[in-house]
């Protein structure tokens, strides 16, 4: 019985370093381990999403409850300036929202829709690639067109259509959370074509292979030959396109709240901070744009280099 | 670097001294806000008014004073208390080429008066028309109205012959999502023509040659760019990019007056700015409450009043340049209103009175609210939204830019709104106005009454005064009941009145300008220097 229990918990134990050292013994981890700057990257990424998740618990108060914003408090200087006020450390707005606390909850945000934008684009674009590589013919003469026409708008501009339509048909009922499905929409619907064409691409190598064939000739269906067999095959392209799309999808979601039709001032992302803020520089406010700012430039530059350094690991012509 | 920088400078500067001639300058004029629509009878707003005061003209005027002077109307008088007589200006043409004569007078009122229209105030909807000649015209009234034209210089002359051509007979709503001829071309008897209409982008107007007057601007276009930012309106006229900008953000006057090349215009608007609660509708369209409407309690409206601190907005979203008001009108057009003074701010008491009116944990409510048309307007709301959070109650703030805000809120839009930012300048520069068009009841289907009331505060009380301060022409016994009328509507806590915001134009040092305490930004009487 007790030799049983031993006998398990080596056998996980085993099996957990076994991952473990995969992962550490992996050519990926090793060119990782060479990049200082890469580390570094990762470092800061994890930490903007640590503070983003720990947002409620580190932040003075919540940005987002009225109730919590004083107007006394408004136009706080930063702690360490003459006028500075505890507990605001980076100061306040006009509304004597905290700008420390904003920007994490700021964070919070443009993460959220970063991430499911990337995800959402990403379960469009792969499912078309996939459908139009395999089957091949009009199918994939019909999808490849409808990309190739979306490709010669830029991203940002199908993002504020998207944006523009969903608000003149659901009008005033869209309140802020609904607002952040619609920019996670107008996201998806906007980067997805990258991920179409590089699944598209390498489904046309792979489908030609043997081992499909051999799934074909034991009449395997064709959704499943698709899913189990050659999508797997394909996810290394994907992976670099998600990592970089995603410091895009931040900064679309950011653009279009600069631009005011994103997040609403009651409810701001960092770009909606950096608006608010822009108001602001001329009269010597600073601090209301610069925090956000620097805050989404870090996050960006940080995803970026992740990113590249991702697309040059997995290139074998590189190594 | 500096030698050839300066020689060059001096001899650009004297290739312009040579070429240019003195007069005939472009004008580069940037709002916060769109000129949406071109048609005259869309918004009554002043913004559009002054814009479209460049093209159009009505019968009267008003100049660098407000007086009342004439235009299209050479001369009027009132033969009877019930007919006003006025004489057209003979000579007068149209950008087109076409006459203007007393067809035009009687189509444009009717046309102002017509289903879609914003400005049916302007004329009583019973009055008839009548053209007694080609430069005669009769206005005959049901009863009698001694300020009848008194806000006749925003109702501007159309066309007839050039609507009817163009189909553009009836007035645009300024809830249309589509444009119609007239919101996108002008054809007007004014100082300039439109060159070119881009909503949201750009409109250029062109001097118009045939002016019936003589010019006193020294312009030849005028090139109107909507820049809603407020930190790139302020760089582009320190810049010299343009050469006025309206407003001013408050916190970068003193940022604009420290500079080399432009200064601020300040002064006292007239401009009252106030919230509105719909107290007509049984069930408020956007609120968690069903089956009731909140506000139709007078306790809930009084409780909303007291939950905003007046002078905390003041002092920190205003930087002190607000005059906080008691009453629905400025000072400056109602010398009594020092008589009156504003409620205390007191969120324990109306905390006690929502708990009172059965809404001991509040309730919620959308609010509607303009981001580029009032000065710090979003700001504004923001902060009304946090003090009513305070009292329990959750407002969800819609602030949009005006074309969107007002084709919602207004009549043509069906009045959809349950809680509402909005500022008011009596067009008549009277207290009649303000107790006619936004206080007055708006159930009579036939009378413009109340078209501007957009919570449809009504009390028949009221209604009487109003109708007796329009016939009242002692000023003392006038006054007193206006006074009467007042006390009556805060008796009702019905509106919310906040402030009165201060005027502020951000001018280029090479430009004279007029200002007039109705904000109206008059290229017309512009001057620009080399």
């Amino acid at each position: 019985m007790s030799d049983g229990v031993v006998q398990q918990h080596t056998k996980t134990a085993h099996s957990g370093v076994g991952w473990f050292r995969r992962a550490v013994d992996s050519d990926l981890f090793y060119s990782f381990r060479r990049s200082k700057l890469t580390m570094l990257a990762a470092a800061v990424t994890v930490l903007f999403f640590l503070l983003a998740i720990l947002a409620s618990v580190l932040a003075v108060q919540n940005p987002f409850d009225p109730a919590q914003l004083q107007l006394m408090n408004s136009r706080i200087s930063p702690l360490w300036t003459a006028d500075g006020q505890s507990p605001f450390l980076l100061g306040t707005d006009e509304q004597g929202r905290d700008v420390f606390s904003a920007i994490l909850y700021g964070l919070r945000i443009s993460l959220i829709v970063g991430v499911l934008g990337v995800v959402f684009a990403g379960a469009i674009g792969i499912t078309l690639g996939l459908i139009a590589g395999y089957l091949g013919g009009a199918v994939d003469a019909v999808i490849m067109r409808i990309a190739d026409v979306q490709l010669t708008f830029p991203a940002i501009l199908i993002a504020l259509i998207v944006n523009g339509v969903a608000k003149s048909v659901f009008g005033n009922r869209l309140d802020p959370t609904s607002m952040l499905a619609v920019l996670v929409v107008a996201i998806g619907l906007s980067f997805w074509v990258q991920y179409a064409r590089s699944v598209r691409g390498s489904v046309m190598v792979e489908k030609n292979k043997d081992y499909v064939a051999a799934a074909q000739l034991i009449g395997l269906p064709a959704p499943k030959i698709m899913l189990r067999h050659v999508l797997p095959n394909t996810m290394g392209p994907i992976l670099v396109i998600a990592t970089i799309n995603l410091a895009l999808a931040i900064i679309t979601e950011a653009t279009l709240s600069f631009l005011g039709s994103g997040m609403p001032d009651t409810m701001p992302s960092l770009g909606t901070l950096i608006r608010i803020g822009n108001n602001y520089l001329f009269a010597g406010e600073w601090w209301i744009v610069a925090f956000p700012g620097i805050a989404l430039a870090g996050l960006i530059l940080s995803i970026n280099l992740l990113g590249d350094w991702l697309r040059d690991a997995l290139n074998p012509k590189l190594r | 670097m500096s030698v050839r920088h300066h020689l060059l400078a001096a001899i650009s500067l004297a290739i312009v001294a040579t070429t240019t001639p003195v007069s005939a300058q472009t004008l580069r004029y940037a709002n916060q806000g769109d000129l949406k629509s071109l048609d005259p009878h869309t918004l009554n707003e002043t913004t559009t008014h002054a814009h479209l005061g460049q093209v159009y003209e009505g019968l009267t005027a008003r100049d660098k004073d407000l007086k009342i002077i004439p235009a299209l109307a050479e001369s009027w008088e009132t033969p009877e208390p019930t007919r006003w007589r006025f004489h057209l200006r003979k000579n007068v043409k149209f950008q087109n080429g076409d006459p203007f004569t007393a067809d035009d007078v009687v189509f444009s009122a009717d046309r102002v008066r017509a289903k879609g229209s914003n400005l049916q105030t302007r004329i009583p909807a019973d009055a008839k028309v009548v053209k007694v000649d080609d430069y005669t015209v009769d206005f005959i009234l049901t009863s009698p109205n001694p300020i009848l034209n008194s806000q006749w210089d925003t109702w501007y002359i159309m066309d007839k012959k050039w609507a009817e051509a163009n189909n553009a007979t009836q007035p645009t709503p300024a809830s249309a999502t589509t444009p119609s001829f007239a919101s996108l071309n002008a054809n007007g008897t004014g100082p300039f023509m439109i060159e070119s209409h881009q909503p949201g982008v750009k409109t250029v107007f062109k001097v118009n040659p045939n002016w019936w007057q003589k010019p006193e601007h020294n312009l030849k276009e005028i090139v109107f760019t909507p820049i809603a930012s407020d930190a790139t309106r302020v760089a582009a006229l320190l810049s010299g990019e343009v050469d006025i900008i309206e407003p001013v953000p408050i916190q970068d006057i003193s940022r604009v007056d420290s500079s080399p090349n432009a200064q601020v215009l300040k002064g006292p608007e007239i401009r009252t700015i106030f919230l509105g609660m719909d107290q007509s509708r049984d069930e408020l369209l956007y609120s968690n409450i069903k089956g009731k409407n909140p506000f139709k309690d007078v306790r809930v409206r009084e409780a909303f009043y007291k939950a905003i601190d007046i002078e905390l907005i003041k002092n920190r979203v205003m930087r002190g340049l607000s005059t906080p008001s008691a009453l629905m009108v400025a000072p400056q057009l109602y010398p009594p209103s020092k008589d009156f003074t504003r409620p205390k701010f007191d969120p324990d008491g109306a905390k006690k009175l929502l708990t009172a009116a059965g809404y001991p944990d509040g309730f919620e409510v959308t609010m509607d609210c303009p981001n580029d048309r009032y000065v710090n307007d979003a700001a504004i709301c923001q902060a009304v939204v946090g003090m009513l959070a305070r009292i329990g109650v959750k407002v969800n703030l819609l602030a949009q830019p005006k074309a969107q805000y007002f084709a919602k809120i207004l009549k043509p839009g069906g009045y959809q709104t349950s809680f509402y930012m909005l500022g008011w300048t009596p067009g008549t520069l009277d207290s009649h106005n303000v107790m006619y068009d936004i206080m007055g009841c708006r159930d009579d289907p036939k009378s413009a009454r109340g078209e501007t009331n957009l919570g449809g505060y009504c009390n028949k009380e009221f209604d009487d005064i109003a109708d007796k301060v329009l016939q009242e022409t002692d000023t003392a016994k006038r006054d007193q009941l206006i006074k009467a009328g007042f006390e009556i509507a805060m008796k009702d806590w019905a509106y919310i009145p906040l402030h009165q915001q201060a005027l502020a134009w951000g001018v280029s040092k090479k430009l004279k300008v007029v200002q007039r305490p109705d904000n109206q930004v008059l290229p017309y009487w512009m001057v620009k220097s080399e």
